[in-house]
């Protein structure tokens, strides 16, 4: 059963990856990188990590892709031009690719030993939660002052002077 | 009984249930509105008006589909269709009663009990944006887009204050499961007061409630936060290019989204299907109670009434709600329904509010509402938030 | 069966960081590119997570937690520079983005 929703899932994650590489206005490419965000959550749940799934769905594809599609909207560039580069570029580009990550997959079927299996492990609020605020807790403000530093320096550099 | 088969006769149940509400809430509030206007609303079709949801339904079926030439095709199809399924997604974590025991069937009165519920909820509020973005965005015109935009920035920025007004009764209950938040309301402090958040020591989540409430009215675009659909400002917002059935699923959307969003305050807040007052001392009668009232009033108003059609159909209506006022004196359907009775009865009450500041307050300007979010309510929901944690603490 | 290998979340994660390689490299709208970078972030966060759960311990779920938050910041800075340089340059081609060359 988890195995045929990992399947399904991881199926639909790939496929809205391929397009958010290959489509040609950056609006379609957001909306894609949001399928591929849910479908991950689908797959963090499977894996037990029930509060990283509804934070990856409320941070990520309910509130950084907001932001990315809000700014392609006012932006409004349009899709994107066919590339004058390189023929050979062309070329060997998608075979190499293709290599790349045929190496990165055998890799790491051969190093991890077949019966390597995972389950759905405890990852509630309460599990996350101790561990944030008491191992992690300096990581924990740290980010936190790092994230007040990224919203003054956003409002900083996209502000408008009003003569 | 196989659990994927109750599991799926659940969910008909509640979808069912949920798409009728959704069909008469539209006629509870043109009535209500009518009544605070003083006039009678639709009174017509049919006895007082019940067969007008039916007949605007049909309306918009039978007008005729237009696919503007304009508009980006694919996200144009996908709005409505993403809107109307993520508003009915979220009801699948309410709670609506305790467990009950119907024919050697022992079920939670809830469709699904996530351990992150509450996030769950918020997670699919958070996506309702796109839903709107995109119709504003797609329709490729000034309009759509200009409300798109307005109504994308007004639902993000109200998600904030809704966010903390949700996590104060949080720390409170100790979990995020909707379950637990309601069974943790259950003892009653000094045996007779309540021990709903909304009361509950140390910290009453009063604060917490009206600021969710506020929020709520602005996550569903309602009054005094609709501007981005307001008829008078801007064509119609962000639906100005659809028609016939795209254009109801998005007020099938919104309904269902208020629904959604009071039953998320009545379990929060009010405590979800617990009575206000213990079963010793009668609350289990309080469904008899209300309905032979409200059946003793519709006879009132409708035998002496000066319209015929009054003279006959509220006393009919009168005499249909004693018989159900007398078939819920029967201890069998007490032990079912009488929990039921109770949530939708503060549900309702929370969709009568929403729908009386409908009728009752004018609409915030813009930047009203954007100034209105950022520098009173959310403030005031983290130093709630604050206070809560604060008190819980120290009490614990 | 109730448990997958790990090798298929790994495979899957190469798998989701190499497109977003592959679009960081190919793509020439900065957005596009930007949105590359988020994919590889997200592949990097399914197999904390997976070995999180492999491993029976909660710190991989809290490293993916904190690199959510780092993404999120990174977000907005990021969006907030292609703003300016399209109000400056007027152009969201990164092959246009040249005056520093030559």
């Amino acid at each position: 059963m988890a195995s045929v929703i990992f399947l399904m899932f991881a199926a639909l994650a790939v496929f809205c990856g391929l397009n958010v590489v290959l489509r040609r206005h950056p609006i379609s490419s957001a909306l894609w990188l949001i399928g591929v965000m849910v479908s991950l959550a689908v797959l963090y749940g499977l894996l037990g990590a029930h509060f990283l799934a509804a934070a990856q769905v409320i941070v990520y594809a309910g509130a950084i892709m907001v932001l990315f599609v809000m700014v392609i909207m006012l932006v409004n560039a349009g899709a994107e031009q066919r590339s004058d580069a390189s023929r050979m570029a062309q070329l060997l580009g998608l075979p190499l690719l293709a290599g790349l990550l045929a190496v990165l997959g055998l890799v790491l079927w051969r190093a991890t030993p077949a019966t390597a299996l995972v389950a759905a492990r405890k990852g509630t609020a309460h599990d996350v939660g101790t561990a944030l605020f008491t191992t992690y807790l300096l990581p924990f403000e740290i980010t936190s002052l790092l994230v007040l530093i990224a919203i003054l320096g956003a409002v900083v550099l996209a502000y408008k002077e009003k003569h | 009984m196989n659990p994927y088969l109750l599991m799926v006769l659940k969910a008909a149940v509640v979808l069912a249930a949920l798409l009728a509400t959704l069909l008469y809430i539209q006629w509870v509030e043109r009535k209500v509105i009518a009544h605070i206007q003083r006039r009678l609303g639709p009174y017509r079709v049919g006895p007082h008006g019940l067969l007008q949801p039916v007949a605007d339904t049909l309306k918009l079926l039978l007008k005729e589909d237009l696919l503007p030439g304009h508009v980006n095709r694919f996200l144009y199809l996908l709005a409505p269709f993403l809107a109307v399924t993520l508003a009915l997604i979220s009801i699948a974590v309410i709670p609506f009663g305790p467990q009950i025991e119907l024919a050697g069937v022992r079920t939670w009165m809830q469709l699904t009990d996530l351990n992150v519920g509450v996030l769950f909820v918020l997670a699919i509020s958070s996506l309702t944006v796109y839903a709107i973005v995109l119709a504003g965005w797609s329709s490729n015109s000034k309009y759509p887009l200009l409300g798109g935009l307005r109504s994308a920035a007004q639902m993000i920025g109200y998600e904030l204050p809704l966010g903390m007004a949700v996590a104060a009764p949080l720390l409170m209950s100790g979990s995020l499961s909707l379950r637990e938040i309601v069974l943790g309301q259950q003892p009653f402090a000094g045996g007779i007061v309540p021990g709903w958040n909304i009361f509950r020591l140390p910290f009453p989540q009063v604060i917490s409630f009206v600021v969710f409430l506020i929020a709520a009215f602005a996550e569903t675009n309602r009054i005094p936060f609709d501007l981005p659909e307001a008829e008078n400002e801007l064509v119609a917002g962000f639906h100005t290019e659809y028609s016939s059935l795209k254009f109801a699923s998005f007020f099938m959307a919104e309904y269902a989204n208020m629904i959604t969003v009071c039953a998320m305050a009545t379990a929060l807040f009010l405590g979800g299907w617990l009575p206000p007052c213990p079963a010793e001392y009668g609350s289990d009668y309080a469904p008899s109670v209300v309905l032979a009232v409200a059946g003793a009033l519709l006879l009132y108003h409708g035998l002496p009434s000066a319209f015929r059609r009054d003279r006959l159909t509220l006393p009919a209506a009168g005499l249909a709600a004693l018989a159900a006022a007398a078939v819920f004196l029967i201890p069998a359907v007490q032990n079912l329904l009488v929990p039921l009775f109770w949530f939708l009865a503060k549900t309702g009450f929370l969709l009568f509010v929403f729908i009386w500041v409908r009728g009752t307050l004018p609409r915030l300007r813009y930047d009203q509402l954007m100034r209105f979010t950022w520098t009173f309510l959310f403030p005031v929901g983290v130093l709630n938030l604050m206070a809560t944690g604060l008190v819980v603490a120290l009490g614990a | 069966m109730d448990a997958v290998p790990l090798s298929w979340y790994l495979v899957l994660s190469a798998l989701l960081f190499g497109l977003g390689v592959a679009g960081f490299l190919f793509r020439r709208n900065i957005i596009t590119v930007f949105m590359s970078i988020e994919l590889m972030l997200n592949a990097v966060n399914l197999t904390f997570i997976a070995f999180a759960s492999r491993l029976s311990q909660v710190d991989g779920q809290v490293f993916a937690f904190f690199v959510m938050v780092v993404a999120a910041a990174e977000a907005a800075v990021g969006l907030a520079i292609i703003l300016v340089v399209f109000r400056n340059r007027a152009t969201l081609q990164i092959d246009e983005l040249d005056s520093l060359k030559n």
